[in-house]
């Protein structure tokens, strides 16, 4: 593993009195992907929450190029250069894909912003063509597609993607998979977590087996075909 | 005949009222957008620039405004920062009750400061020659009202320019609408939050200034009927949406000062059964508020 850019380290989440991550540790290398799949109510996105400081840390640490993240509100997490591209999107609907884009660069420090915006509709032309559109008259994928280049515009160091698929239709999540092999190519962190855990395991780097809130394996692109067999065994 | 006593006097003056209400409204559903916060302690900001309006009745006028905004738009931050931020996250139940308290504790230190010269209430007229009348098209109107209108819409203009076309603007809007989403983005919720604040403030000092011109006594329950009333033409407008809680507050303002003009002398005892009469059969109708709509379905 290269330099880690982010490290968990025996972190535990609650909702309230209920432990939903336990004792969790582990860690992202700069310019990995890394993936975090398990069953629902695994602690998958819980964890993405905590990172994101969206969850009050319980114990453990969370350190971001090795500097912890202990107090920071969301905001500055974000400044910091952590993205967060959540569950359902969440993309504001009311406002044209290019608010939705400048919004996007509310956690960016410094830079070139209008360079940011246009690299975006590099990756997704789509959106150029529909940038003066409302967001909530795009299709699902477009949407994702516009939720991960509102993310990219902050030019964040690590990318959290909670699952990017969900809900859409197979043709569109090989848009979504795609979408992701460009970033890659740009040397971009990412810290992935998907139910299509076949897939997961095939495309990142190494990817963690999260149940009941605790770490159970790590798995690498070679355990990819086997998937399905050791997390039924992982999982038991 | 109702028809008959509908005349154009009564409905200027409805207007001018609606525009009162409608800065009102806005005050409070900015601060409400970002806070998820029903202050009902708006009217004390009003009755607080008011009374510096009438301890400042000897100064010009132009000062005696000047320190009309300033006193508002710090009680407004003091509030903000000592009360509403540290509460921001509890139930809106507990937001709401704490306003109350608020409310009532300002009215009681003014009430406080008002009596130490052994009467209730003090005069401001620092502008009272806004209350002189000009005729228009044979219609007597109150220069005040003529100016209540001109800056309700030049103040409402201003905003949705802010609110359209700066990045500050864009972050309020993005935090009214979802609040952890835009915090996740980067959003500066403490200084989105300030500003709706100060800007909550400055329509607050507005409101002062025109309302001292209409009624110049000032007591400790100044503008306090119109807050309640306002706050119910919110929620009958459709208080998650800005221009919506706006329309509400214009709405309830013109219904008001039409029942009142068309309401007999000795009859307009009925103008507030009327109103809120009026206001449930809405609500019964349309709970979700008069302009209020449903929620879009998720596109797949």
């Amino acid at each position: 593993m290269s330099e880690p850019l982010l490290e968990l380290d025996r972190v535990e989440l609650r909702y309230g009195p209920v432990p939903a991550v336990r004792d969790l540790s582990f860690a992202v290398g700069k310019g990995e992907i890394v993936g975090l799949i398990g069953p629902n109510g695994a602690g998958k996105s819980t964890t993405l929450h905590g990172v994101m400081a969206v969850l009050p840390l319980h114990a453990g640490t969370i350190r971001f190029d090795g500097a912890s993240l202990r107090g920071f509100p969301p905001e500055r997490v974000a400044s910091a250069g952590i993205a967060l591209v959540p569950e359902g999107r969440r993309i504001f609907g009311g406002f044209t894909v290019d608010e939705n884009l400048r919004l996007g660069l509310a956690a960016r420090r410094q830079g070139d912003a209008a360079g940011a915006i246009r690299e975006v509709f590099e990756l997704f032309p789509i959106l150029e063509e529909y940038r003066e559109r409302p967001a909530g008259a795009l299709s699902g994928g477009q949407q994702q597609q516009l939720a991960i280049g509102r993310a990219l515009v902050a030019a964040p160091r690590l990318l959290l993607l909670d699952e990017p698929s969900l809900g859409l239709a197979p043709t569109v999540v090989d848009a979504v998979f795609a979408a992701l092999a460009a970033i890659r190519e740009r040397g971009l962190t990412v810290l992935l977590v998907e139910q299509r855990a076949h897939r997961t395991v095939a495309f990142a780097d190494r990817t963690y087996v999260l149940a009941n809130g605790e770490l159970r394996a790590t798995l690498t692109p070679a355990d990819a075909e086997n998937t399905e067999k050791l997390l039924s065994a992982y999982l038991r | 005949m109702i028809v008959a006593t509908l005349d154009a006097q009564t409905l200027v003056d409805a207007v001018g009222l609606g525009a009162i209400y409608a800065l009102m409204a806005v005050g409070i559903g900015l601060v409400f957008g970002v806070l998820r916060l029903v202050n009902f302690a708006y009217g004390q900001l009003v009755m607080a620039g008011a009374y510096t309006l009438a301890f400042t009745a000897d100064w010009p006028a132009v000062a005696s405004i000047a320190a009309c905004f300033a006193v508002v738009i710090t009680l407004s931050l003091v509030l903000e920062r000592s009360v509403f931020r540290p509460l921001r996250t509890q139930s809106p139940a507990v937001m709401l009750v704490t306003t109350f308290a608020v409310a009532f504790l300002l009215q009681s230190v003014a009430l406080v400061i008002d009596v130490r010269d052994g009467t209730i209430g003090e005069p401001a007229g620092s502008i009272g020659g806004l209350n002189r009348a000009v005729s228009v098209l044979g219609v007597d109107v109150r220069r005040v009202t003529i100016v209540a209108v001109v800056v309700a819409v030049i103040a409402l203009g201003l905003l949705a320019l802010l609110l359209a076309r700066t990045t500050i603007g864009l972050h309020m809007r993005a935090a009214a609408t979802d609040f952890r989403t835009a915090r996740l983005l980067g959003v500066r919720a403490d200084r989105v939050i300030g500003f709706a604040v100060v800007l909550s403030g400055v329509l607050a000092a507005i409101v002062a200034v025109i309302l001292t011109v209409q009624s110049p006594l000032v007591a400790p329950d100044f503008a306090l009927k119109e807050t309640i009333v306002v706050l119910v033409g919110v929620v009958v407008g459709g208080i998650d949406r800005l221009w919506t809680a706006t329309l509400g507050g214009f709405a309830i303002g013109f219904t008001s000062g039409v029942i009142n003009g068309v309401l007999p002398t000795d009859k307009t005892v009925f103008l507030p059964s009327a109103v809120f009469a009026l206001v449930i059969l809405v609500l019964l109708l349309r709970p979700a508020g008069l302009f209020g709509r449903a929620p879009a379905a998720e596109r797949v």
